[in-house]
C-alpha cells in the first residue's frame, strides 16, 4: 500500500512544461560543460532516489530507453515502482544494455567501461549515466577543457567514483565511443559530455 | 525603386482562400460529402489508407477532398494527422489465412480447396466508358453465395506441406517486428521493416519497380500463388485481461508471390517467397510490392545484385511518396543565397575564361602580323 | 474514430507528443556529446512537406519553452514565404514570443544563412538541412558513408575538392561547403553559402541541425573547432563582393542579387533583412536606399 502510493506520487506537476525545463536545463549544461544549470526540484520520487535525479529522468526516459539501477537503487521497490509508473522505462538486464543508468552511490560505481560505450559506427548507441551528487563545489576540484567550453570550467562535484579523473581520460580516449555523464546535485544540474577532458589540478 | 518585400502572411492568406475557393468549385453544383466518396470512390480511400498507413475510410475520404482528389496530397494529410495519434498497443498478428475472403484467385493451380473466387474486380471487364453511369441509372443487387463458405487455405500452405517452398518467415520466435513510424532507418535492414516501407511505399513507384524484374532486371520467375481480399480480424492483447480483445475487422489485399529458385549451397532447390500486403483492395500494389520484396531478397539467396529492384538502399529510401514529392517540390522555395554563390562563381570562371581566350587571340594576331 | 472539426484542433504543446518530443531531445543530448556526428532519430510527418524544413521544426518543438522569443529566417530574411509560414506554426501551435531582431531572439531557425549581427551565449541557432550526409553525393549509399565516418576516412571529400581545383583552379563548392568539426567529424554544414562557415567556428550560440527526411540531428556546441576543409596552396576563401549594400551600405555582408528591369539592371542588397533594416534606423544609407524612413519591425507579443 505504502509502495503503491509512492509510485503514483511525485511525478511531474505539470509534465509537458516541467520536462522542457529539465531537458533545457540537461541540454545547456551538456553544451557547456562544468557550467552549473539552477533547477528547481520538478519530482519527489521515494529515497534514496534524488529529486534531481528523478526529474532528470521523467524528462528523458520512457519505454523505449531500457534504464539501469545502481545496487542502492536497485534494492528498492518503491524507487522501481515509481520509475515504473511515471517513466515507463524497462529496466536494462545489464548496464552494458542500458540508456540511461541511475547512480545513487557514485563512490561505489562499477567501472565507466561497463556500460555501453557505442559502436564506432554508431557512438550514439551509449549509456548515460545520471550521477547524484549532493553538490558541485565541495569535491576534488575538476579543470575542464573542450567543446562548448571557452577558456576552461570549474567543478567539484562530491564524492565521485573512484579514479574518476583516470577513468575519465579512457573514457576520452575512446572517442567518439564513451558514456556521457549527467550530475544531479540538489539544486542544479551540471554535464560531463565525451568530449570534455579533465586537466588534473594538483591533489 | 525596389522596395524589400512584405506581407507574406497576408499573401499566404489570400492564396488559401483562393484554393478554398477552387477546391469548392462552382458553388451550383453540390458539395461532395464523405460518405459518397467513401462508398463510390473506394479503391481512391483504401490507397489513402495504404499508403497513409492508417485505417480510416471517413478520415481518407476527407483527405481526398481537402486534396481535391491529388492521392499523394491525401496521404501526407492522412500521414500528418497519424502521427499525432497516441499509441495504445500493437495488435496481434494478422491471420490471413482466417481470412473471410471476397476475391480469391491462384494462377498456379486450376482449382484448389476454396475454389477460384473472381469478386469485383475489373478483370475481364471490357474498358468500355459506360454512359449508364453518367446518368446514373439503378445497378443491379449483387447474386450471394447461398452455402456456407469453404475454409480457404493459403496456396502457400498447400505447397508447403510437400516441403517444396521455403518456410513462412525465419524470424526468430522471440524477435519484436520493428516500427517505421517510431526507429529510425538502418541498413541493411530485417525484411520485417522492409515490408512496412514497401507497403507504405508509392504504388506507381512498386509498380515500376516490378515491372522492371519482369522485363529482365533482376528477373526471380513469379508465378502468382494467390490474390486475396477480404477482411480479417484484429486482436489486441491487454495486459490486464486474461484474452485477446477483438477489435473490428480490417479489409487487405494479400498477394503471395511463389518464385522459382535453384538452390543454394545453404538451401535445397525450392520455391522461395514474395509477399505483398495492403490496406484495403488493391491487387496492383500487393503485386508489385511481392515481386520487389523477392527481389531485395537476392542477398538472402546469395544473388548478384545487379538491378535496381534488388538494391534495398535505393528502393527503400525512395519508395515513399510523402517524402519525395517534399524533397521535389522543396526546389520551389527560394534558393537564391545559394543561387547567388553559384553566379558569383560562374561570373568569376567566364571572366577568367574571356581573358584567357582573348589573350589566346592576341597572342594568334602577334603571329600572323609577323 | 470521425473527424470532428473540434478533435483535430487540439494539439499538444509544440504540436509533437510528449514522447516524440524526448525521443529527439535523447538525439539533440547526443549530438552535442559528438560534435558533428548524425545521430539518427525516428523523424515524424509533420503537417508541413518534407524537404521544407520538417527537421528544423522537430528539432525547434522539442527545445521550445513558453518563455522563448523565436526567430525564423529564409534565405536570411524574415519575410521569405515559408519562413513567415514556419513562424506562425509556432505562434499557433506554442503560442510563442516572435521576432525578426537576431538580438532578441533566444531560438533561431534558419534555412541557408547564419545572421550577420554576432550570436550570443545561451541562443539556440537552429539550421534545416535537406542533405545532412556530406559524403552523399559522393557516395549515395548510407552503409558506406557511415563506415567512412566510423573510420575517419575522408580521403574521397578532398580527392573531390582537388579535383576541382585541378579542372577549374578553384575549389568550385560555393555552398554546403563541408568542414570539419573538433578534428574528427566531416560535416555538412547546410546549403549557407561558404561565406557563413567562418561564423559556425568558435560561436558562443549552440548549433543544432535538423534533418527531417533524412532522419538525422546533429550539433556544434558552443566554442567548437569548425574548419573549412582545404588545402595548404589553395586555403578556404569567403566570398567578397565587389560593391557595399545599395540600401544600408554594409560591407562584409553576404548580398542577393535584385533585378530591376530586363536591361540587365541589378542591385545588391543585404541577404540578412533585419541586418539591413537596423543599419538602416542607425541612418546608414545606400546608393539606391529610399528617402523615407522604414518603420521598425516591432516585437510582435504572444498572442
Amino acid at each position: 500500500m505504502e509502495i503503491a502510493t509512492q509510485s503514483i506520487e511525485g511525478g511531474f506537476a505539470d509534465p509537458v512544461f516541467n520536462a522542457q525545463t529539465v531537458f533545457r536545463a540537461v541540454m545547456d549544461a551538456m553544451a557547456q560543460p562544468g557550467s552549473v544549470q539552477p533547477l528547481p526540484a520538478f519530482a519527489h520520487p521515494p529515497a534514496p532516489l534524488s529529486a534531481m535525479a528523478g526529474a532528470v529522468a521523467l524528462a528523458l526516459c520512457d519505454n523505449d530507453t531500457p534504464l539501469w539501477l545502481d545496487p542502492a537503487l536497485q534494492i528498492s521497490a518503491a524507487v522501481k515502482s515509481w520509475l515504473g509508473f511515471h517513466a515507463g522505462a524497462p529496466l536494462a538486464n545489464t548496464p552494458a544494455d542500458a540508456h540511461f543508468a541511475l547512480i545513487a552511490a557514485p563512490a561505489e560505481m562499477m567501472a565507466l567501461d561497463g556500460f555501453s560505450q557505442g559502436t564506432q559506427d554508431y557512438p550514439d548507441r551509449s549509456t548515460t549515466l545520471i550521477l547524484q551528487v549532493s553538490d558541485l563545489t565541495s569535491g576534488t576540484p575538476l579543470l575542464l577543457q573542450g567543446p562548448g567550453i571557452e577558456k576552461t570550467a570549474t567543478i567539484a562535484p562530491a564524492r565521485m567514483p573512484r579514479h574518476f579523473v583516470e577513468q575519465w581520460k579512457q573514457n576520452s580516449q575512446r572517442f567518439p565511443r564513451g558514456v556521457d555523464i549527467i550530475l544531479a546535485a540538489a539544486d542544479s544540474i551540471a554535464c560531463l559530455p565525451r568530449t570534455t577532458r579533465i586537466k588534473t589540478m594538483e591533489a | 525603386m525596389y522596395v524589400a518585400v512584405k506581407g507574406g502572411e497576408a499573401a499566404i492568406a489570400n492564396a488559401h482562400r483562393l484554393l478554398a475557393d477552387r477546391r469548392r468549385g462552382d458553388r451550383s453544383v453540390p458539395a461532395l460529402r464523405l460518405d459518397q466518396i467513401v462508398e463510390q470512390l473506394a479503391l481512391g480511400v483504401d490507397r489513402v489508407m495504404s499508403e497513409g498507413s492508417l485505417y480510416d475510410r471517413e478520415l481518407a475520404a476527407l483527405a481526398i477532398v481537402q486534396a481535391r482528389g491529388d492521392m499523394i496530397e491525401a496521404i501526407f494529410l492522412v500521414r500528418a494527422y497519424r502521427t499525432t495519434l497516441p499509441r495504445f498497443g500493437y495488435t496481434r498478428a494478422v491471420e490471413t489465412g482466417a481470412m473471410l475472403v471476397e476475391r480469391r484467385v491462384s494462377a498456379t493451380y486450376k482449382d484448389l480447396p476454396g475454389g477460384q473466387l473472381l469478386g469485383p474486380t475489373f478483370d475481364y471487364t471490357h474498358r468500355l466508358l459506360d454512359p449508364e453511369l453518367a446518368a446514373g441509372g439503378d445497378v443491379e443487387e449483387p447474386l450471394r453465395r447461398e452455402n456456407e463458405a469453404e475454409a480457404m487455405p493459403r496456396v502457400s500452405a498447400i505447397l508447403a506441406r510437400e516441403g517444396l517452398i521455403e518456410p513462412d518467415g525465419d524470424m526468430p520466435r522471440d524477435h519484436i517486428p520493428g516500427d517505421i513510424t517510431r526507429e529510425p532507418l538502418e541498413f541493411p535492414m530485417a525484411r520485417d521493416i522492409r515490408l512496412q516501407a514497401l507497403s507504405r511505399g508509392d504504388e506507381g513507384f512498386l509498380l515500376a519497380l516490378g515491372y522492371s524484374t519482369q522485363r529482365g532486371y533482376a528477373r526471380n520467375h513469379p508465378f502468382v500463388g494467390e490474390v486475396r481480399i477480404g477482411e480479417v480480424e484484429l486482436e489486441l492483447d491487454v495486459p490486464e485481461l486474461p484474452f485477446a480483445v477483438p477489435l473490428g475487422s480490417i479489409r487487405v489485399t494479400e498477394c503471395q508471390m511463389v518464385n522459382q529458385f535453384k538452390g543454394s549451397a545453404k538451401a535445397p532447390p525450392q520455391f522461395t517467397r514474395g509477399y505483398g500486403l495492403v490496406f484495403g483492395q488493391s491487387e496492383r500494389k500487393a503485386m508489385a510490392m511481392a515481386l520487389c520484396d523477392r527481389a531485395l531478397r537476392a542477398t538472402e539467396f546469395g544473388e548478384d545484385v545487379v538491378a535496381a529492384a534488388q538494391d534495398e538502399e535505393f528502393v527503400i529510401s525512395h519508395s515513399d511518396n510523402v517524402q519525395a514529392t517534399g524533397f521535389v517540390e522543396h526546389l520551389k522555395l527560394p534558393h537564391y543565397v545559394d543561387f547567388q554563390a553559384e553566379l558569383d562563381l560562374v561570373r568569376r570562371m567566364r571572366a577568367e575564361h574571356d581573358a584567357r581566350e582573348n589573350a589566346g587571340k592576341a597572342e594568334e594576331k602577334r603571329e600572323a602580323a609577323e | 474514430m470521425t473527424a470532428q472539426p473540434t478533435d483535430i484542433a487540439t494539439y499538444n504543446f509544440a504540436y509533437l507528443d510528449e514522447q516524440t518530443k524526448r525521443m529527439i531531445r535523447r538525439a539533440i543530448l547526443k549530438g552535442i556529446a559528438i560534435p558533428g556526428y548524425q545521430v539518427p532519430f525516428a523523424s515524424r510527418e509533420m503537417p508541413m512537406p518534407y524537404g521544407w524544413g520538417t527537421g528544423g521544426v522537430q528539432v525547434t518543438a522539442s527545445i521550445i519553452g513558453p518563455d522563448d522569443v523565436l526567430k525564423v529566417i529564409d534565405q536570411g530574411a524574415d519575410d521569405t514565404t515559408n519562413a513567415v509560414s514556419i513562424r506562425a506554426f509556432f505562434k499557433k501551435v506554442a503560442n510563442v514570443a516572435v521576432t525578426t531582431e537576431t538580438a532578441k531572439a533566444t531560438i533561431i531557425q534558419t534555412r541557408h544563412r547564419i545572421p550577420e549581427h554576432p550570436l550570443a551565449a545561451g541562443q539556440v541557432l537552429v539550421y534545416q538541412v535537406p542533405i545532412p550526409e556530406p559524403l552523399r553525393f559522393l557516395e549515395p549509399r548510407e552503409t558506406e558513408t557511415r563506415k567512412m565516418h566510423a573510420l575517419e576516412e575522408y580521403g574521397l571529400m578532398h580527392v573531390k575538392l582537388y579535383e576541382d581545383i585541378a579542372r577549374h583552379g578553384r575549389i568550385a563548392t560555393t555552398y554546403a561547403y563541408p568542414v570539419k568539426v573538433e578534428g574528427r567529424y566531416v560535416m555538412d554544414p547546410s546549403p549557407t553559402p561558404k561565406f557563413d562557415n567562418p561564423k559556425m567556428h568558435n560561436s558562443p550560440a549552440l548549433q543544432l541541425f535538423g534533418a527531417g527526411r533524412e532522419k538525422r540531428i546533429y550539433a556544434l556546441p558552443p566554442f567548437t573547432e569548425v574548419v573549412s576543409l582545404d588545402f595548404e596552396d589553395h586555403p578556404f576563401e569567403v566570398q567578397t563582393f565587389d560593391q557595399p549594400c545599395a540600401l544600408c551600405a554594409a560591407e562584409n555582408v553576404y548580398l542577393d542579387e535584385v533585378i530591376l528591369d530586363d536591361h540587365g539592371g541589378h542591385m545588391f542588397v543585404c541577404s540578412d533583412t533585419d541586418h539591413c533594416e537596423k543599419r538602416r534606423e542607425e541612418g546608414h544609407r545606400g546608393h539606391l536606399a529610399p528617402e523615407t524612413r522604414l518603420a521598425p519591425e516591432k516585437m510582435e507579443p504572444a498572442q
